[in-house]
């Protein structure tokens, strides 16, 4: 397991208490609750998950074991520019694993890891509906089609 | 009920409806054999998670074999048990269990007494194929002060993520992470001396493997008994001397007491003294607080505070601290039996031996582990050093015996030494719930009342039914008693209690089911509630056999407040037999 340690503002407690009483503290909500809170969050770090289990009257213990169930929750937190690469049939057979490898080289992340600058984090994906322009690259919200290895350097510059 | 007829193995029964099939075959004397399910009958209490599949069966017109310990029988069905299908799957289930579970039986602290073990003899497994290339998940080992989780050992039975959710709603465990790297662990995995875990050590008592175990503190009695600066005496606690045998082979309910006084000298104690005794103090201590209170509260006085809460169970101490840190002030003050010991023992009883208490050794056999916790708490010790040294369970004791080549079943019946080996029926029924209020009723009333008792057995304050209540009659007063074993269902009184709905006005707690004797240091029940049954109706024979049942009438109690104590709650005995709680919710240290 890693998460870091932070400190919840006082208003980030009121928006987990606002989202839990949203779905009436139910603790048959949880999942739902979860994802409103990492939509808010971007990420669950511990210190989320207290204030849920608080709220719902849910042990901690088994709300961890809900987030680190499913594979859409994650404890870490999402770099500033998100970088999503499609490892989805089309974009793999045009070289979506070489432009990854080259993304882990630049960055010295792993999939599933954020810089710690908080910058980029590195995530795969199956399939954007974008075949046409394999293999594709998220940053953020923007999309970049037909990406080769040597493209990674001059998308990075674009977020420096 | 509605009625169902099936067929299984070839021969025909009827069984209520939603029966399963693994207890209709069992009527008709066919042991499908169950793992991860485990069942404490008259409790209750049941795991079925059916995630193990060892008790698959085949029934006819199923495409899929069935795990028989949640498919329910249906009318018409054909079952099948022991197919060559069945077999096989069986055999191929338990294959890959074992493949992922270390091979050091022979180290291992569950050897002999482990379900998985005992699994792998019955289907025969003489070879796991492709044991060379495995995978082995493996996990970092937690030790706290009363437990030990090696989860390695976990093969995800979940029994004792059920029995600290459902049962003891303790909430310390979950199942977390999927597939190859699923375990049962604390939120965040961090140590369980970090989670809301209370030591309770019912997780211990239901685990069917060694990836729950209790801490060891034999090697360091071992030390202290070969250590000739050093005087040991020994405290055990009543539900150990009905449960100690079952190790030993005898049938359970066996009293063994006499036997345990003579293991625990030829052991090398200087003194073997019972916890009994400090039972019995606890009573005037709790029963003195507790007319106090009463007293004072139907004066008016709104700082009496009812009703009031037994103190004796550490699990239980630890789980209100945790959870309801604003109730701290209910609980009786008294400290529990095996403290009261440690504290008369390194006080009263070393000045009159003329020996140092940091030369004085007390150790306590306990039937719990979270004794082991309690006794290492700050607020329990003088300059450092403990009241009470080591505690270790029923099941270490057991261990310590046979390690000294002592043949129990033929050791002749010994008495316990005097002064703090003499006790009451009243202190021997603490051992089980209900116990500790029915003694508390027997010197209560007849200080209340200035009467004596006109019938000892308080039969309304027993049984096994997870809440109970009785009123009992103390003349102008009508004594409203609430009784709560295992902590789900005192979760259920203390939150009458916060609510200020409570009409009791004493409540006894026990974190086990049944109390002390289904604590999580006695001999492993494997799922049986008739083990317990036959340990309570032994307290109560055993308290019937002694000639002194009321903890007033302790000769060496009276001696005791006469020459030290004074008088029950008196300056000095707040001292050393009262304590006071502390919120122990602590913030999640998440590492990084």
């Amino acid at each position: 397991m890693s998460s870091i340690k932070i400190e919840l503002r006082k208003e980030d407690v009121e928006k987990i208490k606002e989202i839990c009483a949203s779905f009436n503290n139910d603790p048959q909500e949880l999942i739902n609750v979860l994802h409103k809170c990492q939509e808010h969050f971007g990420y669950l770090p511990a210190e989320v998950q207290e204030v849920v289990s608080d709220c719902l009257k849910v042990p901690v213990a088994k709300i961890y074991g809900v987030v680190t169930f499913y594979s859409f929750f994650t404890m870490t937190p999402k770099g500033k520019h998100p970088i999503s690469i499609c490892m989805g049939t089309a974009c793999y057979v045009r070289g979506a694993e070489k432009v990854m490898e080259e993304f882990k080289k630049e960055l010295g992340i792993q999939v599933g890891q954020t810089t710690p600058d908080g910058k980029f984090s590195l995530s795969s994906l199956r399939c954007v509906g974008a075949c046409g322009l394999a293999p594709v690259v998220l940053v953020g919200d923007k999309t970049y089609g037909r990406v080769a290895p040597d493209d990674v350097k001059n998308i990075l510059k674009e977020y420096e | 009920m509605e009625k169902v007829k099936l067929t299984i193995d070839n021969k025909t029964i009827e069984v209520p409806k939603g029966t399963t099939i693994a207890k209709a075959a069992k009527m008709l004397g066919i042991e499908v054999p169950l793992l991860c399910h485990m069942e404490l009958h008259d409790l209750g209490i049941e795991n079925k998670p059916a995630g193990c599949r060892i008790c698959v069966v085949e029934v006819e017109g199923r495409r899929n074999l069935a795990p028989s310990c949640v498919t329910t029988c249906e009318e018409g069905m054909v079952v099948r048990t022991h197919t060559t299908r069945v077999l096989n799957a069986r055999r191929t289930v338990m294959e890959f269990i074992l493949s992922d579970h270390p091979k050091d039986c022979l180290i291992c602290p569950k050897s002999g007494n482990c379900e998985l073990q005992d699994m792998a003899i019955r289907l025969g497994i003489r070879e796991i194929p492709g044991q060379e290339i495995a995978e082995m998940s493996t996990y970092r080992k937690d030790t706290s002060p009363s437990i030990i989780r090696d989860l390695d050992k976990c093969i995800m039975c979940r029994r004792c993520e059920m029995m600290c959710n459902e049962v003891q709603t303790v909430g310390a465990l979950s199942a977390i992470n999927r597939g190859f790297m699923a375990v049962v662990a604390p939120a965040f995995e961090q140590n369980l001396e970090h989670s809301p875990c209370t030591y309770c050590g019912q997780c211990v008592a239901v685990c069917p493997t060694g990836a729950l175990t209790e801490v060891n503190h034999t090697p360091e009695v071992l030390r202290a008994l070969a250590d000739p600066s050093k005087v040991v005496v020994v405290q055990t606690a009543p539900a150990v001397r009905v449960a100690l045998g079952e190790e030993f082979g005898l049938k359970p309910g066996t009293i063994v007491t006499g036997k345990m006084v003579s293991a625990l000298r030829a052991l090398g104690f200087d003194y073997v003294f019972d916890t009994d005794f400090a039972a019995d103090l606890t009573i005037m201590e709790e029963g003195t607080e507790l007319l106090d209170r009463l007293t004072r509260y139907l004066k008016g006085d709104a700082s009496a505070k009812l009703p009031i809460l037994t103190s004796c169970c550490p699990g239980w101490v630890n789980f209100f601290e945790y959870y309801y840190p604003d109730l701290k002030d209910v609980p009786s003050t008294a400290k529990s039996p095996q403290q009261m010991f440690g504290a008369i023992a390194k006080t009263y009883f070393a000045d009159k031996i003329g020996v140092d208490r940091k030369n004085l050794v007390v150790v306590s056999v306990m039937p719990c582990l979270a004794k082991k916790y309690e006794c290492q708490r700050s607020e329990f010790s003088t300059d450092g050093n403990p009241d009470v040294d080591y505690s270790i369970s029923t099941r270490e004791l057991a261990a310590f015996i046979r390690q000294a080549n002592i043949d129990f079943n033929n050791l002749p019946d010994d008495e316990f030494d005097l002064p703090l080996g003499e006790s009451t029926g009243a202190g021997v029924i603490f051992g089980t719930t209900g116990g500790v209020i029915e003694a508390a009723v027997r010197t209560a009333y007849e200080l209340y009342t200035g009467k004596k008792l006109g019938r000892i057995d308080f039969t309304e304050l027993r049984g096994f039914e997870g809440v109970r209540s009785a009123t009992v009659d103390f003349g102008d007063l009508k004594l409203n008693i609430g009784i709560a074993h295992g902590l789900g269902n005192a979760r259920k009184l203390l939150d009458e209690v916060r609510s200020g709905k409570s009409k009791f006005h004493a409540i006894e707690i026990m974190a086990c089911p049944g109390g002390c004797i289904g604590g999580g240091g006695q001999p492993l029940h494997h799922g049986n509630s008739e083990i317990l049954k036959a340990r309570a109706a032994a307290i109560y024979q055993e308290d019937r056999n002694k000639p002194l049942r009321k903890s007033h009438e302790n000769p060496v109690i009276i001696k005791l407040y006469e020459e030290f104590l004074g008088k029950p709650n008196s300056d000095k005995a707040h001292k050393l037999l009262h304590t006071h709680y502390f919120e122990r919710k602590k913030k999640i240290i998440v590492k990084p």
